[in-house]
């Protein structure tokens, strides 16, 4: 016996030793006030990510990996700006006709691809060209295919006409240009250029080592004026707990955090600065409403009054985040203050499963009507840790008033193709990221029911289809906004979701890194005048 | 046995096509396509769009004709691209075969350098707390779960002591060094993931080599040469090693899958690019050319692992080389 | 009991007996020995550090490790006995079919197992997984149906070279039928391999059950099973590190006994190994 107590002592001190033990390593520097001398070149910024990129294809790419990259190596007509308004990118100014039926782009002039040849109206029409051919493999034909015709009297000219008004095509051409001259020949899916883009952005790629990294180097003749860091490096690091290591280590410059990281004792956080914004994005507990339990409105508010949100997002996010009433977040146009959520109240909850005829009648509570008890099982899907713990607290929630939630937790693909999309479940807790524009008529038209569609809890409400069709083709800013806020409550009040919160985006930033500003839209919508004082310059570039 | 020989390879055929039909039918049972993990929960996407997309990839054919279109490609060297990326399925593999060559390799050549004399230490002082200490030792790396191991061993090396780098093949200005900068690079980078991975597999090979020369020690022949008077250290390496370390060729046949294959629980948590992770995620995403291929690739491996070690094994024991058993 | 007192002079084996069977006896008395249910959450009390309260610490719903890792510890035998169970099932009726019967079964069962052989078992289970889905009784069952082989393999060869020995020609000479030969006498003698191939097996089963929570491809939460809170503790390496350690050292600890406790019982086992 006592031969073997020495190794296992070792061993068992060993993690003990190093875990427990403070950090023994100092950060870079001491930050104070930024050195004077304003703006300098050089250095590289270092993001992680999950997964490698598939296609540096805006036409193409679907993966926010992909996105990350080809949001800096092209732009598209128009973008968000700071403030989530539609802005000239590639276009200098645009102008909407005849109630939205025409869309005039004219681009700036002088515009160069990174290669040297001049941009012209004749590569948005090949982009589009590709976004509408049936053998391309892009997932995004349908804005497009609304398009009638797309003109391009000269080069810096470019009309589009649709049939009907669609409000949100302008957000559609925020996509990126691709040119023609570059993919015009060969086979437009397996292309080499996906993996050696050339475009029009602030910068350019230089090199792509597969599941490694993907560098690129800054634009010097980007039209908006050459970007001061002169390297961007992405680099895939598959393991969230090794990112936090790589983090901790200096070694990356930018992460998303998880709420529990971001409250992480502060010394972690020493040579880097915590940003918060909302997202655009909520998660929800939806009913499947073809279920006879759930048909019934009533049942549906009690498990909204009998939910304390507020204890989710204390205990999930811890705090980071907001509660959730309807599918718009707050800093939306779209959404309506003056909604208000169902407040926390169990006894209410009780009351409206009596009327519909659930009560505690065998003593063990639990409650029942003729004989059945309540029971449902709620599905999500493996791998996201926010929402099994959002269905674990709901599930005890739930059962301090009597009502059994069983959790299936079920690996992505089978989750939607044996679940979600057959319409086999009861209740599920997911997520929507949407885009700025609230137009959400694939969710909630009652057109969009069936196999494989988005409206799978099976909402119907001729009201809301009104107001769906309507602000797809409203262009006027103040009648579309009430046409959504009229949406917002009619989804709040008829629960077809029950709105649990908006999750907050909790990015760090390196502290060398000066110029970064929060605003609606986020962190990066300045990231070309960020800079890197020259002292402070961690990375050699030529 | 040349005869039992060519037999053998004559059924690599029927076997591969066996393990090729396997494969491809149970990636086709499984639900989900390729198509969706492009296309799924995605406001952006219409169900055409995802129909299309599902038409283009060939997926809406029944398996068998998907199989057939395969078969076809395949005997013609043609291993189609990935349904992820666009890129051909050969390169994919290409880029990354050499990662996991070079880090199984040096993982095997330290497991060989480490396993073979803690074994033949182990047998010779057997019984002994040598024994057992090496015994304890060994069993710690079999027993515990790697991708710890590994964070643990992060957290030290990386975080602590800023020795060794945390994850990854290369450092960031690898392009900028010089030969034999990228030669010292690479080699900071190798050491936390061939240390977890050798000592995580010096069980199996220091326990076979330890039982194998005990049961050699144990003959006749042994008994005889130590009778004539022989030194011990001749005995134990000029003899009994010798035969005792057949088995090993054995082994070592047998771990020819293993240099592309790998853990990719091991490749996830060191962020190294290699062919356990692409496998992985082709597993994952449906992404069937490059699981087709792997999973052909890894069969072919074994299967030729196998018939070098049983090769191996026949010639060295005379007794069945001579056809006399 | 020549048996008994060799084991007990191995003090590996020793050693990874006791261990196991304080294990198995702390696993049974989960539901007295827990503070706390397992499944309880205390959302005030979340990531706190071990105390006098929490043994283990809270993890980040606030349960209490200690009652997890009980529980877990139940969780993680069972998965480890039934799918060494189904392992061993499997694989000596495939080695007893193969090597007795001879001929055609041999051939088929043999080339069977080298089809299975050529996929790395973490992909066969990988495949077999991601389409039934994930939890406790499949998770059991795949790890066994994946892992019979070297078993089938080493019993084939035992009985091959028991099939020619003098007890049972001449059994087979006194006209026994072939059942009675396979149960009364060449079973008893296929034990002592079985029995350490099982017991090796355990330990891999468990090691196996918390590959695949990495890859939440284990038992499902909310159950707790020691990979999975593992698995979870990971992300809160550096935030909270006893959610990670105490899972880890127990698997380690429930391993390696196991381990010890099959390589001494082939080292006592072993008629050759004479001391």
């Amino acid at each position: 016996m006592p031969r073997i107590f020495p190794r296992v002592a070792f061993v068992v001190s060993l993690p003990c030793a190093l875990l427990l033990s403070a950090c023994r390593r100092e950060p870079s520097f001491s930050p104070t006030a930024v050195p004077a001398g304003g703006p300098a070149d050089g250095d590289a910024y270092v993001s992680a990510s999950l997964g490698d990129a598939s296609h540096l294809n805006p036409v193409l790419a679907t993966d926010s990996a992909s996105n990350e990259i080809v949001g800096l190596v092209f732009n598209g007509l128009v973008k968000y700006d700071k403030n989530l308004h539609i802005a000239g990118d590639l276009a200098e100014s645009f102008e909407t006709l005849r109630g939205g039926r025409e869309i005039i782009f004219r681009l700036r002039p002088g515009l160069r691809w990174q290669d040297g040849l001049p941009v012209t109206s004749d590569d948005v029409r090949f982009t589009f060209e590709k976004l509408t051919d049936p053998s391309v493999r892009t997932p995004f034909s349908a804005d497009y295919a609304r398009v009638d015709r797309l003109e391009t009297p000269d080069p810096l000219t470019i009309r589009v006409f649709y049939k009907e008004p669609f409000a949100p095509a302008l957000e559609s051409w925020t996509r990126g240009i691709i040119p023609r001259h570059v993919y015009g020949t060969g086979d437009f899916n397996g292309h080499p250029a996906n993996r050696r883009p050339i475009g029009t952005g602030p910068y350019i790629f230089v090199e792509w080592k597969s599941d490694e990294k993907i560098i690129l180097k800054a634009n010097p003749d980007y039209w908006e004026g050459k970007p001061h860091i002169s390297r961007y490096i992405f680099r895939v690091i598959p393991d969230a707990a090794v990112q936090f290591l790589e983090l901790r280590n200096e070694s990356v410059d930018t992460v998303s955090l998880t709420p529990d990281q971001y409250k992480a004792y502060d010394v972690f956080f020493r040579s880097y600065n915590k940003f918060r914004y909302p997202s655009f994005s909520y998660t929800y507990l939806g009913f499947n409403l073809n279920r006879p339990l759930f048909k019934d409105r009533r049942v549906r508010e009690a498990i909204a009054c009998a939910l304390n949100k507020q204890e989710i997002i204390d205990g999930v996010l811890l705090g980071m985040g907001a509660p959730a009433t309807g599918p718009f977040p707050p800093q939306s146009w779209a959404y309506d203050p003056g909604v208000k959520d169902f407040a926390y109240d169990p006894e209410r909850a009780k009351a409206l499963l009596a009327e519909a005829g659930w009560t505690a009648s065998k003593g063990d509570g639990v409650l029942y009507k003729d004989g059945r008890p309540f029971a449902f099982t709620v599905v999500t899907n493996q791998g996201n840790k926010l929402r099994e713990m959002t269905a674990v607290i709901l599930q005890s929630h739930l059962a301090a008033i009597g009502i059994k939630m069983n959790i299936r937790i079920i690996e992505w693909s089978s989750f939607l193709h044996n679940f979600i999309d057959p319409g086999n479940f009861d209740a599920t807790i997911l997520g929507w990221s949407t885009g700025i524009d609230p137009d959400q008529y694939v969710i909630w038209h009652s057109s969009q029911r069936g196999p494989g569609k988005y409206n799978f809890v099976g909402y119907a409400n001729p009201e809301a289809d009104r107001l769906l069709e309507e602000g797809r083709r409203e262009f006027d800013p103040a009648r579309r906004r009430d046409i959504y806020r009229r949406l917002h409550r009619i989804l709040h009040d008829d629960l077809p979701y029950l709105f649990l919160y908006y999750p907050e985006s909790l990015p760090v930033v390196h502290k060398r890194f000066v110029g970064v500003e929060t605003a609606p839209i986020g962190i990066g919508w300045n990231f070309n005048t960020w800079y890197v004082p020259k002292t402070r310059q961690k990375y050699a570039v030529q | 046995m040349r005869s039992y020989l060519v037999r053998r390879l004559l059924l690599f055929i029927p076997l591969i096509f066996g393990i090729t039909v396997v494969s491809f039918g149970v990636m086709h049972l499984a639900p989900g396509t390729a198509a969706d993990a492009v296309t799924e929960m995605n406001l952006k996407v219409s169900v055409e769009a995802r129909e299309k997309l599902v038409k283009l990839y060939g997926l809406d054919k029944p398996w068998y004709v998907q199989y057939a279109r395969w078969m076809g490609r395949v005997v013609r060297f043609n291993f189609g691209a990935s349904f992820k990326d666009d890129v051909p399925v050969g390169r994919k593999i290409r880029d990354r075969i050499g990662n996991s060559i070079l880090l199984n390799g040096c993982s095997l050549a330290l497991i060989l350098l480490i396993a073979v004399p803690l074994g033949v230490l182990s047998a010779v002082k057997k019984g002994t707390w040598v024994d057992r200490g090496v015994g304890v030792f060994v069993f710690v790396g079999f027993s515990v779960p790697t991708f710890w191991v590994a964070l643990l061993l992060m957290i030290l090396f990386g975080v602590q002591l800023g020795w060794l780098p945390i994850s990854g093949l290369h450092s960031l200005d690898y392009e900028e060094m010089g030969f034999f900068a990228r030669r010292w690079d690479m080699a900071r980078h190798l050491v936390l993931p061939v240390l977890v991975s050798s000592f995580t597999g010096l069980a199996g090979l220091s326990r076979y080599v330890r039982n194998g020369l005990l049961d050699v020690i144990r003959q006749d022949y042994i008994r005889t040469a130590r009778a004539k008077g022989l030194p011990e250290t001749q005995v134990i390496f000029k003899h009994a090693l010798r035969n005792a370390l057949i088995p090993v060729i054995t082994i070592l046949g047998l771990s020819l899958p293993d240099l592309i294959g790998g853990s990719f629980i091991f490749e996830t948590i060191f962020a190294y690019p290699g062919m356990g992770r692409l496998g992985f995620e082709a597993v994952m995403s449906r992404d069937y050319p490059v699981v087709m291929a792997v999973g052909t690739l890894a069969a072919l491996l074994t299967l030729m692992g196998n018939f070098l070690a049983d090769v191996a094994y026949r010639w060295a024991d005379p007794r069945i080389r001579e056809g006399s058993l | 009991m020549n048996f008994l007192r060799r084991f007990r002079r191995n003090r590996g084996a020793l050693a990874g007996a006791v261990l196991i069977a304080a294990l198995a006896l702390a696993a049974a008395a989960a539901p007295f020995l827990a503070p706390s249910p397992p499944l309880e959450q205390r959302l005030a009390e979340r990531l706190a550090p071990p105390s006098s309260s929490h043994w283990m610490g809270t993890d980040d719903l606030g349960r209490d490790v200690f009652s997890r890792a009980l529980f877990g510890a139940r969780v993680s035998l069972e998965v480890g006995v039934v799918a060494v169970g189904i392992m061993a099932i499997v694989g000596v009726s495939a080695g007893l079919a193969a090597g007795y019967l001879g001929g055609l079964a041999d051939m088929l069962l043999m080339r069977l197992i080298d089809v299975l052989l050529c996929f790395p078992t973490i992909f066969l289970i990988l495949m077999v997984i991601a389409f039934i889905e994930p939890d406790i009784k499949n998770v059991m069952v795949v790890i066994g149906l994946t892992s019979w082989m070297g078993l089938a393999r080493l019993v084939r060869g035992e009985v091959l070279s028991l099939r020619e020995r003098d007890f049972i020609l001449s059994a087979r000479g006194l006209g026994l039928s072939h059942a009675r030969i396979l149960l009364v006498h060449l079973l008893p003698n296929l034990a002592s391999p079985v029995l350490v191939s099982a017991t090796l097996g355990v330990g891999s089963a468990i090691l196996t059950e918390s590959a695949l929570s990495f890859l939440g491809l284990g038992v499902q939460p909310p159950q707790p099973s020691w990979g999975n809170i593992l698995t979870a503790g990971k992300d809160y390496i550096h935030i909270a590190w006893w959610l990670s350690l105490f899972p880890g050292l127990a698997i380690l600890a429930t391993v390696m006994s196991f381990n010890l406790l099959g390589e001494g019982l082939r080292d006592v086992l072993d008629p050759r190994s004479g001391e």
